[in-house]
């Protein structure tokens, strides 16, 4: 088990590597000088000399890069040209807001996908496993956003259940997670659609293994043997689906902030790009990747722990 | 066959909406009629009209052309890019060019098309072209990943030694033996990036990433529509039901295939 961690922790490192260099290359090589493309064509030349100096882009690409990340290393994302104020506090600020929406709409997805897709493996064929099937097809469908405005017109300007969007801050938990509650909602649908198919086919597969019926030979109840043997065997699937749903859920909260005007990750990039602060968008993705990366990991170990049988390879 | 008949017709009903606006639409889309603006569902306008009085059916229609030809360019990058690929890193697998194009896969795994888009738009600026970028280079990995998986199984083949044995290289066997092989499975992933892609774009162009005004597209309209929908809830119902629709029809289309296509699968069901 150590070794397989060992080697998997060096991947992780190339691939944190290179997903930096990629990122760096975009915002900071493509557009030839970062600072006139901040400031725009009108530009004072003295004035993109003021903010060359200040962004420290007067070093070489290399050093640049370097700084860029080991100061992201300490904690240092650099300066906002637009906020005038430290990234990493202001992205601090906003994770607040898009890291619980993402992990609510996570736990939904895998609190809905569970039930429903053992029930439609059990109950294969049966009318349960039809509108299970005919449901999930539907919501794998439905785009996140639009299920988002429709739960605003219903939930928040007909029935007033719900405000239509804003958010009241963690100082008052309950409200903060009633805000939260349809945006996490709309994220978690299509995704526990999804998990739901996977679920009860991973499950139907196990089910015909041998080893299943010989369990029930041996005298398991269905139950018995569903929840010993087969729900762990079905789970590599299972687990593969939700490490990529987690980047997925991450970059659909960003959309999904949008309908409800909650001021988290997903505003603070988009009206970074509309105001040119490269910094600001290079912070935000890079974290975004670094996010995904980190739970591809965790995935992968959580594999070995699933199935020893892979601890050995890596 | 049932779900591949039902998708199919869904998904051409909408490609034939899409061919037909460019010679014809109910109304003219680029005409203004503010006097006109958010007028319910009618005989005249079936689908009513938006804030500036334009005719809701007429724009889903051009709208379905930005749609289906941003996802339909987009699967084209992630098949044209991802298949070859996937087929050089089966031929040499285990050796290095195997595992950079592996390793590379992983590493655009790690970049939801959103992200690729968010990169995009900050240096060129929002346009279709971006999310037709964005979603292709999001496509790349999952045809590379798909043809190598299946490719491996195939070189084991019998067939594949025989023509190794009678002097043929990797790459005519990978061309002439193995790509016929995996084209079935190519096909049905091809359908299900057809209808993500689709998704992708609504989800792009929403936030504004995408197609630009006076582009007409599903997620604009929807993007659009969202001050609105207390006031004009048809507004944003339409162009919601138009990508659902869509993106279903594709989905039981891409099902119905592959239980055509791979027999095996089907006892399944």
């Amino acid at each position: 088990m150590l070794r397989y961690a060992i080697k998997r922790v060096g991947s992780l490192a190339i691939s944190l590597i290179v997903a930096s260099l990629v990122i760096f290359a975009c915002i900071e090589v493509i557009p030839g000088d970062p600072a006139s493309f901040m400031l725009g064509i009108n530009a004072q030349p003295d004035t993109v000399a003021a903010l060359r100096e200040e962004l420290g882009l007067n070093a070489s690409l290399g050093a640049r890069y370097l700084s860029w990340v080991t100061g992201m290393l300490s904690g240092d994302f650099g300066t906002s040209y637009t906020y005038r104020s430290p990234v990493a506090e202001i992205i601090g600020d906003r994770l607040w807001i898009s890291l619980p929406l993402a992990l609510i709409a996570l736990g939904l997805t895998v609190l809905i996908a569970f039930p429903v897709g053992i029930l439609a493996a059990t109950k294969r064929g049966s009318w349960a496993d039809m509108s299970v099937m005919g449901a999930t097809q539907l919501g794998i469908a439905i785009p996140n956003f639009w299920f988002a405005m429709l739960m605003v017109l219903l939930f928040a300007i007909n029935l007033r259940w719900f405000s239509a969007g804003g958010f009241p801050g963690w100082e008052n938990p309950l409200a903060a997670l009633k805000a939260l509650t349809l945006p996490a909602i709309a994220l978690a649908l299509p995704q526990a659609s999804i998990l739901a198919r996977v679920m009860r086919s991973a499950l139907l597969d196990t089910l015909s293994e041998d080893y299943i019926r010989t369990c029930r030979a041996k005298g398991l109840t269905q139950r018995q043997a569903l929840w010993r043997h087969a729900l762990r065997n079905a789970m590599i699937p299972v687990l593969t689906i939700i490490g990529l749903q987690f980047s997925f859920l991450l970059a659909g909260a960003i959309i999904i902030e949008n309908v409800f005007y909650l001021p988290g990750l997903g505003r603070l990039v988009f009206q970074a790009i509309s105001q040119r602060d490269l910094i600001m968008v290079e912070s935000v993705v890079f974290l975004l990747v670094f996010a995904v990366i980190m739970v591809n990991f965790a995935v992968d170990l959580a594999y070995a722990w699933v199935d020893p049988r892979l601890r050995g390879r890596a | 066959m049932r779900s591949l008949i039902f998708g199919l017709a869904l998904t051409a009903m909408f490609a034939l909406g899409a061919l037909v606006s460019f010679v014809w639409t109910p109304y003219d889309v680029t005409v203004l009629e503010i006097a006109n603006k958010l007028k319910p569902p009618t005989a005249d306008h079936w689908f009513g009209t938006d804030h500036f009085g334009r005719d809701i059916f007429s724009m889903i229609m051009v709208g379905a052309r930005t749609s289906i030809a941003v996802a339909v360019v987009a699967v084209v990058i992630g098949m044209g890019l991802g298949v070859p690929l996937g087929l050089a890193a089966a031929a040499r697998k285990g050796s290095l060019l195997d595992e950079v194009i592996m390793r590379g896969n992983d590493l655009i795994f790690a970049f939801p098309s959103l992200l690729i888009a968010i990169l995009i738009t900050a240096i060129f600026g929002p346009s279709a072209v971006n999310a037709i970028i964005a979603i292709g280079i999001f496509n790349i990995p999952v045809f590379a990943r798909l043809t190598r998986g299946a490719a491996l199984s195939l070189w084991t083949r019998d067939y594949v030694l025989a023509a190794r044995v009678a002097g043929k290289g990797a790459t005519r066997i990978s061309v002439e033996h193995i790509l016929p092989n995996v084209a079935n499975l190519l096909i049905v992933q091809g359908t299900i990036q057809f209808s993500l892609g689709i998704l992708a774009e609504a989800a792009l162009s929403y936030v504004g990433l995408g197609a630009q005004p006076p582009t007409p597209s599903w997620g604009r309209m929807l993007a659009d529509a969202q001050t609105l929908i207390a006031l004009a809830p048809h507004v944003a119902l339409f162009p919601g039901f138009a990508i659902l629709f869509t993106v279903l029809g594709l989905n039981l289309a891409g099902d119905g295939l592959r239980d055509v296509l791979d027999p095996k699968l089907r006892v399944q069901r």
